[in-house]
């Protein structure tokens, strides 16, 4: 009995290894071909890394925003054009001339366009430069430290739109003006504005080594709004692409008034040829007044520098270097394929796309056939330069990115999709709803001669429903799709931080390798570094009092300090002694009216503070650093003003 | 009782077995979910956001009204109702019952019929202008570029704006934009493409 009942056992055993064995394969199979297992595809074990970094603008937050694909994890806010108190930037001594520009210290930025450079048409992860809309600037992200190194101002420009993108081999990054303005600035009546105010597209040298920016040259246009751009590629290398609108000249009224016309323009800018001009001697010097701030490693410290003159030349000075591509209605995105041959218009209160060819386009020049001309920029015939049209894809068409296999993909704000579209037969080939109202979208390299594919990210203006409920106010979304197979699939929904804008993305490799743990304290050049806790002192100079301070688990040094008075402005020069990866110290004192620091090991950064009180404060570390983090403290001891309390300090013993 | 313990286990074995098959029953089941999400998403989207709170978008406004219910039916039918109601802004012409009613007999049957939901789509999107345009605003326009891709003309008549032959009885303003209510259905100019 015994026996037989075990066999029996067994027997069912076996019989149910393979009956739910075979029948969750063939489960399997059914629910995958339906389904698939979404989940899988964007799940990142715990510990494992991301295949891709994602770069995504924050827009009016400023700032831009480091995400894993397919993970969707945020990994870091870069603060750029905003302050940001998580680090201290822009309110340390050392940083808050980064923020410096001609209308003085601006706290907050509109960041857009964020672009990798390229060597060879291929981004190569060195720098990514990201535009500021509002008060027109460009700044340039070490990748190698993910922090804001130089931001330069944009003379001329107004709503710094149609930037920050680079040529091929990052000789430039561009930024176009979206507003014109009179130049130089005057006083004048707005009403005037037809004929008389122009848009200024500025290249900026980019030097190759380090990376610093320079405006090489201006190009002043007509008062047409400059919207977005493109460098050429490949064959169309050495050109750049505009896309423009409010043709009208309008003024006032621009949602109807600047829609009056059938075609605006994809303005043409053969740069190779104008920088040749300029560099021999071509071009007008114009008085000007611009920022450039620069962040040096050694020093930890920005230094801002007010430029005095911008070199401007005016189409007419080139002939052959401007020309004109009418596109149909209002074109936003202005998006150039990877081999470099077709420019494509998003005409935005257009159903269709406009896609013009390089080739057609250089032929017609070639022939000379224009159809007249704007303020004496050649107008060529659409007929002539057009590629190919793609009909009725959607409503509101705005940006277009590309995969490696000959398709572009189309964002489209009306009807809230993107369209996947094969390039030269203009045919749609899918459609995907994203939630909702999408703007930009990103495939990693999407924007080179090299696109990375695999995903695409579609970045939405409205959220909605699509998370639990935060009262009105609510964060973007965004949606991640495979873009691997013949159809698009939807895989993840995430929210993003700010404004998404826009984003560059790019395999990790190449950055992940060369991402820096530590700074090195034999190489701080601050001239306030102390480099042991013997090192440290106070030094009164009149009202000011300088602390030389360091920071190693678990103490400051000094952690005591006597003879500061009210009405003193108190420099805390604090430098982090840890060497060690991810140590990093924080700093704050009561009433701080800036924001605490957050130093990283090896580094020095400084804090003001103006103490109003009699009394003694304390300070101590924000960071969780160590297990003995709420041991890391210290007094200071404010004295009336009049008191004749000595300057003293210690770490370790009373001061008698 | 090792007998009853080993019969146990063979119990448990088979329920086991039967439990197996169920799980199987319910992946079929999600399997089926899956297919009929899938041929809901053309039912998703803004339009199906349940909010009582904001003002009455463009679509929310012809639903309300009771002279619009053949208009009502042909968005659900051109499955347009997405592009009525994003942030816009639009300016929709919205055609009475009446005017639906003066169109060739049998014409609104046939445009209602699953192989010509293209053709109404493109109707009704002739329907709809990019922007937020109010009847003073529209006297000073000679055309519209409307989300078909197609131009309609705009005359002026004692002073009010007549768009493609339609007359203007009433407007109300949307969340999103701006609803004239117009007494003649706009009908796309099918030489110009």
């Amino acid at each position: 009995m015994k026996n037989i009942l075990k066999s029996v056992a067994a027997l069912v055993t076996v019989l149910i290894a393979f009956t739910s064995c075979d029948d969750t394969k063939k489960s399997n199979a059914k629910s995958g071909a339906l389904s698939s297992n979404v989940a899988e595809k964007v799940y990142v074990a715990p510990g494992e890394h991301d295949e891709f970094y994602a770069f995504i603008s924050g827009g009016y937050s400023g700032n831009l925003t480091v995400y894993g694909l397919p993970s969707g994890r945020m990994f870091k806010e870069i603060p750029v054009f905003s302050q940001f108190p998580t680090s201290g930037y822009g309110y340390s001594e050392e940083t808050k001339p980064m923020l410096n520009t001609s209308h003085g210290f601006i706290p907050w930025g509109d960041s857009h366009h964020p672009d990798i450079s390229q060597t060879n048409g291929e981004i190569d992860g060195r720098f990514i430069f990201i535009n500021e809309n509002n008060t027109p600037r460009i700044a340039k992200i070490d990748l190698k430290t993910f922090e804001t190194t130089e931001i330069i101002e944009v003379p001329n420009s107004a709503g710094n739109h149609s930037s920050s993108f680079v040529t091929e081999n990052t000789e430039y990054v561009v930024a176009g003006t979206r507003f014109s303005v009179p130049v130089p600035q005057r006083d004048m009546p707005i009403k005037d504005y037809k004929g008389n105010f122009q848009g200024a597209l500025s290249f900026i040298s980019v030097e190759p080594e380090h990376g610093h920016m320079d405006i090489k040259f201006q190009v002043l246009m007509p008062g047409f709004n400059y919207d977005l751009a493109h460098p050429g590629r490949g064959a169309s290398h050495g050109w750049f692409f505009f896309s423009t609108y409010n043709t009208e000249e309008a003024s006032t009224l621009l949602e109807v008034n600047a829609s009056q016309n059938d075609k605006d323009f994809i303005a043409a800018i053969n740069w190779k040829k104008i920088e040749e001009y300029v560099n021999n001697g071509g071009g007008t010097m114009m008085p000007a007044e611009y920022a450039h701030n620069v962040y040096d490693e050694a020093t930890h410290t920005a230094t801002s520098t007010m430029k005095k003159e911008v070199l401007v030349v005016n189409p007419s000075e080139v002939p052959g270097a401007v020309y004109l591509l009418p596109t149909p209605k209002s074109p936003h995105g202005c998006d150039v394929d990877p081999s470099g041959e077709y420019i494509i218009g998003n005409g935005k209160l257009s159903a269709n796309l406009t896609v013009h060819s390089f080739k057609n386009m250089l032929a017609a020049i070639e022939d000379k056939k224009f159809a007249g001309d704007a303020y004496g920029i050649p107008i060529l015939n659409f007929e002539d330069v057009l590629a190919g049209v793609v009909e009725q894809a959607g409503l509101g068409p705005l940006h277009t990115e590309f995969d490696a296999n000959g398709n572009a993909y189309t964002t489209f704000f009306i009807s809230s999709e993107v369209v996947k579209w094969k390039l030269g037969t203009w045919e749609v080939l899918d459609r995907q709803p994203t939630y909702y109202s999408v703007g930009h979208l990103t495939i990693p390299g999407g924007n080179s001669r090299k696109p990375q594919g695999k995903y695409m990210f579609a970045m939405n203006k409205i959220t909605k429903d699509r998370y639990l409920p935060t009262g009105p106010e609510l964060e973007h979304s965004a949606q991640l799709y495979d873009i691997s197979g013949d159809k698009m699939e939807l895989l993840l929904d995430f929210p993003t931080h700010g404004e998404p804008h826009y984003a560059a993305a790019m395999k990790a490799d190449l950055i992940k390798e060369r991402s820096q743990k530590i700074y090195d304290l034999e190489d701080n050049k601050h001239p306030y570094a102390a480099f042991s806790d013997d090192d440290t002192k106070v030094v009164r100079d009149g009202n000011n009092v300088h602390i030389y301070m360091t920071t190693i688990r678990s103490h400051f040094s000094p952690d005591n300090i006597e003879g500061i008075k009210v009405g003193d402005k108190v420099y805390f020069h604090v430098t982090n002694l840890e060497q060690d990866f991810d140590v990093p110290h924080g700093f704050a004192v009561i009433g701080q009216n800036t924001s605490e620091l957050l130093i990283m090991p090896g580094q020095t950064k400084t804090s003001v503070w103006e103490p109003t009180k009699v009394g003694v404060w304390p300070f101590y570390c924000t960071d969780f650093c160590s297990a003995l983090h709420q041991e890391m403290q210290g007094y200071i001891r404010v004295s009336p003003a009049n008191a004749n309390t000595p300057l003293k300090w210690s770490m370790g013993e009373d001061i008698e | 009782m090792n007998t009853f313990k080993q019969l146990f286990f063979v119990l448990a074995c088979v329920s086991l077995l039967f439990a197996c098959k169920n799980e199987n029953q319910e992946a079929s089941t999600t399997s089926t979910v899956t297919e009929t999400e899938k041929t809901t998403t053309e039912r998703s989207g803004q339009a199906f956001i349940e909010d009582d709170e904001a003002t009455p978008n463009c679509l929310q406004i012809a639903i309300g009204s009771p002279d619009h219910k053949t208009l009502v039916a042909a968005v659900q039918a051109a499955q347009v109702e997405n592009a009525l109601v994003n942030v816009g802004p639009l300016t929709v012409f919205a055609p009475t019952d009446a005017a639906f009613a003066a169109l060739p007999e049998g014409t609104i049957d046939d445009l209602l019929k699953p192989e010509n939901k293209e053709v109404l789509a493109n109707i009704l999107k002739y329907h709809v202008t990019p922007g937020n345009l109010s009847t003073s605003i529209l006297t000073k326009l000679p055309k519209l570029g409307q989300a078909n891709n197609q131009y309609v003309q705009v005359e002026v008549v004692d002073g009010k704006p007549v768009i493609g032959g339609a007359n203007i009885i009433a407007s109300v303003k949307a969340g999103n934009g701006i609803v004239h209510v117009v007494d003649k259905v706009l009908l796309p100019p099918t030489e110009e493409k």
